[in-house]
């Protein structure tokens, strides 16, 4: 009993272990996603996020001197301000090749006696015994840390950018408006069908079932252009109402075939007593089979959401580019095109698109195992 | 009010008849009990007079009217089913009131329906619950509930108390008998596997068995003068003797010689013709008692099992038969590996020929 016991702990160790490194490896950089889309993009370029609430020590751009020349105790002297206020330079240097030689504070001298200081605040003395009109100013490199800086800038910008092909918040609503319907009505279309294949007798039962699962694993890209095509025939054209039809094509097989096993898995003795009761089979599908079937629908559902949410191809091929057709997936991929530099906006419009699977995956996680499991295993 | 005639009802799965010739009439007020062996179509014939198979032949009627083809609703039966199947997402007032919302009864109508029903099954503290926080033999109840509120002509049970425990089990089948009781003009049709309830119960039990009907009778007549040997081994327990022999001599009193030596003496009659017939003498174990001559039966007791009110007694047969089994009444200590003498009285010995009784020739 002992050696079994032991050995059992063990395995429960390593199930413990290896979800801690899954969910490890998840969340790592959907964590980071989420605070770099706070962050400003000079600071995303300088650190990665996991320094993100340190002080940012950072490479400056260089800085030509400038200002007005005063004459001060014989000598001719410019001062004035580097950098930001709040700066502080760390080290600093007056040639790209040796940048932070000098301390801050260090009295350096330059050629023809001129002598040029920087403080750890980043004000600069710069004197001469000779005007220093005619002469090229010289640039100050220097190393500055920054406190850290947070930001909704990212968002506000991502969200409301007035650029074609661009906004995140009207993309979102697009995206909205696609993967509603194209969930709501496969569910619909597929519950009704699988009671039919479930509890209703009728000729070419099991031919249909069949046909059903077969079209399980006929890959969707095979449809796509003739669809289109039919599309256009018939005069939908591209826009919602044929990528909700197409959507809801792709998806009734899968959602048809699992709802179906859900419900052929309800107890017999019940079907049976509510039409011994008087129930028609319509009755008996609102009234029973559908409230205890409400396990398998939701996990059917976040998946058909998730899905559709997260679809790039179907939208390609069945929607506009327009603003107002344009989904989250497609924006992205704009953004990547146009703007692959900006780290701070790459980051706010990923982490806006994957906010509503995040939301969803945490609200309805315990019926997406459930449902699954009740579904294929019973 | 409900007559329930079956005529040369039959149901075939493709090639293969599970019922067949099944030919039975049922009273008013009448509770009969389907008992068989497993497989037998019990539940199968119930499910049919139910509508939920169909009659592969034969005609079913109720009243009169010819039910073969009508849909269960119509037909005026309640079933109560061995998993109860109440609807789990129902409270016990939804599920008792389902039937009558689905025949669109007023409001009213139906909360009296069910507060009625709830009262008799004394429910009344459960009506809001959910089946789940019911014990076994308040489902039951729930079960039982649901279809009286719809007042049916007809109850079917199927095996109804499979599911409880034995305690719970005996309580509950008196609550059914009191029901009954209550209910005179109700015809109801039980299937169980349960002896003591078909016993209890019935006003007169169906034996099936190979695809028909065994016997039809009241549940003393199945005792005292069952039609098959199969019959005379399924009623009763433990099961009745059977020990083949040749009938010697004749009469209002049949003699018969038993293969294994003894005399058996029965007050079935015979005749000139049946002198020398090869016969299988049947006794049940409990009229079987000691004597002192004229053995029907001698041999050593092999095993005893003493359950305090009767003495169980395995005599040890030749040639693997099945053992020789005696009641015997009271505490019978010390009996194992002797060897007793016994006999039983000429009316409760029965006589078969091909398996079927001589009564019944």
């Amino acid at each position: 009993m002992d050696s079994f016991a032991g050995r059992r702990s063990g395995l429960v160790w390593a199930v413990h272990l290896s979800t801690l490194a899954l969910v490890i490896l998840w969340v790592i950089p959907t964590f980071g996603l989420l605070v770099s889309s706070f962050r400003t993009g000079d600071q995303i370029v300088g650190s990665g996020w996991w320094q993100s609430v340190g002080t940012q020590v950072q490479q400056l751009a260089a800085v030509r001197v400038a200002g007005d020349e005063v004459q001060r105790d014989g000598l001719f002297v410019i001062e004035g301000q580097l950098f930001t206020a709040g700066t502080e330079v760390g080290a600093w240097g007056t040639s790209s090749v040796a940048p932070e030689v000098y301390a801050p504070g260090a009295v350096v001298a330059l050629d023809g006696g001129v002598t040029l200081t920087v403080a750890a605040d980043g004000s600069f003395v710069l004197s001469s015994p000779a005007s220093m009109a005619d002469l090229r100013m010289p640039r100050v490199f220097a190393t500055a840390s920054t406190p850290p800086e947070f930001t909704l800038n990212n968002y506000g910008t991502v969200i409301a950018s007035p650029l074609a092909g661009q906004s995140i918040g009207q993309a979102f609503l697009n995206t909205l408006t696609v993967a509603i319907p194209a969930t709501i009505i496969p569910i619909l279309v597929a519950a009704f069908a699988a009671y039919a294949l479930a509890w209703m007798e009728f000729p070419g039962r099991a031919l249909l079932v069949a046909v059903v699962v077969g079209l399980l694993v006929v890959p969707l890209q095979l449809a796509l252009i003739p669809l289109l095509q039919f599309h256009n025939w018939i005069g939908i054209g591209k826009g919602y109402l044929g990528i909700w039809l197409a959507h809801t094509g792709f998806g009734l097989p899968l959602a048809i075939y699992l709802l179906r096993n859900y419900m052929i898995g309800l107890p017999r003795d019940i079907i049976e007593n509510a039409r011994v009761d008087g129930a028609t089979d319509f009755q008996i599908f609102t009234r029973i089979v559908l409230p205890l079937s409400f396990p398998a629908l939701a996990s059917f559902a976040i998946f058909q959401f998730l899905w559709t949410w997260n679809d790039l191809l179907v939208a390609l091929v069945f929607l506009g580019t327009g603003n107002d057709q344009q989904v989250l997936t497609g924006n992205l991929v704009n953004l990547m095109g146009s703007r692959g530099g900006d780290w701070e906006i790459l980051s706010a419009s990923a982490f806006v698109s994957i906010l509503v699977p995040l939301v969803v995956f945490f609200a309805l996680q315990r019926f997406l195992v459930r449902g699954l499991l009740a579904g294929s295993v019973k | 009010m409900a007559d329930l005639v079956l005529r040369n009802v039959e149901k075939a799965y493709g090639e293969v008849k599970v019922l067949r010739d099944i030919n039975l009439d049922i009273k008013t007020g009448e509770l009969i009990v389907f008992v068989g062996p497993s497989g037998c179509g019990k539940s199968t014939l119930l499910r049919m007079i139910a509508g939920l198979e169909r009659i592969s032949g034969g005609d079913f009627s109720i009243d009169g009217v010819r039910m073969n083809d009508v849909p269960p609703a119509q037909r005026g039966i309640a079933m109560v089913f061995q998993s109860y199947a109440l609807y789990p997402h129902m409270t016990v007032r939804e599920n008792m009131s389902f039937a009558l919302k689905i025949a669109r009864k007023s409001r009213a109508e139906i909360a009296a329906a069910v507060d009625k029903a709830a009262r008799v099954l004394q429910l009344t503290p459960y009506l809001d619950r959910l089946p789940k926080a019911l014990s076994g033999g308040q489902r039951q109840r729930v079960a039982i509930g649901r279809s009286i509120v719809r007042n049916p002509k007809v109850y079917l049970f199927d095996e109804p108390l499979s599911n409880l425990d034995a305690a719970l089990r005996a309580a509950t089948r008196i609550e059914i008998a009191q029901l009954k009781e209550a209910m005179p003009n109700s015809t109801m049709i039980y299937v169980t596997h349960d002896q003591v309830e078909a016993m209890t119960l019935a006003t007169r039990i169906v034996v099936l068995a190979g695809g028909g009907i065994a016997q039809v009778g009241t549940p003393l007549e199945l005792y005292e003068r069952p039609r098959t040997e199969f019959v005379a081994q399924f009623i009763g327990s433990p099961a009745m003797n059977l020990l083949p022999g040749e009938i010697v001599g004749i009469g209002a009193e049949t003699i018969v010689r038993l293969d294994a030596g003894g005399v058996a003496r029965s007050a079935v009659p015979t005749t000139m013709a049946d002198k020398g017939m090869p016969v299988t003498v049947g006794v049940r174990p409990e009229h079987l008692r000691e004597t002192e001559s004229d053995a029907l039966f001698q041999g050593e007791v092999a095993i005893t099992e003493a359950l305090g009110e009767v003495t169980l007694l395995y005599f040890a047969t030749a040639g693997g038969a099945a053992p020789v089994v005696a009641k015997l009444p009271g505490i019978r200590p010390g009996l194992r590996h002797r060897t007793l003498a016994l006999t039983a009285d000429p009316e409760k010995v029965q006589l078969f020929a091909n398996g079927i009784s001589l009564l019944y020739r």
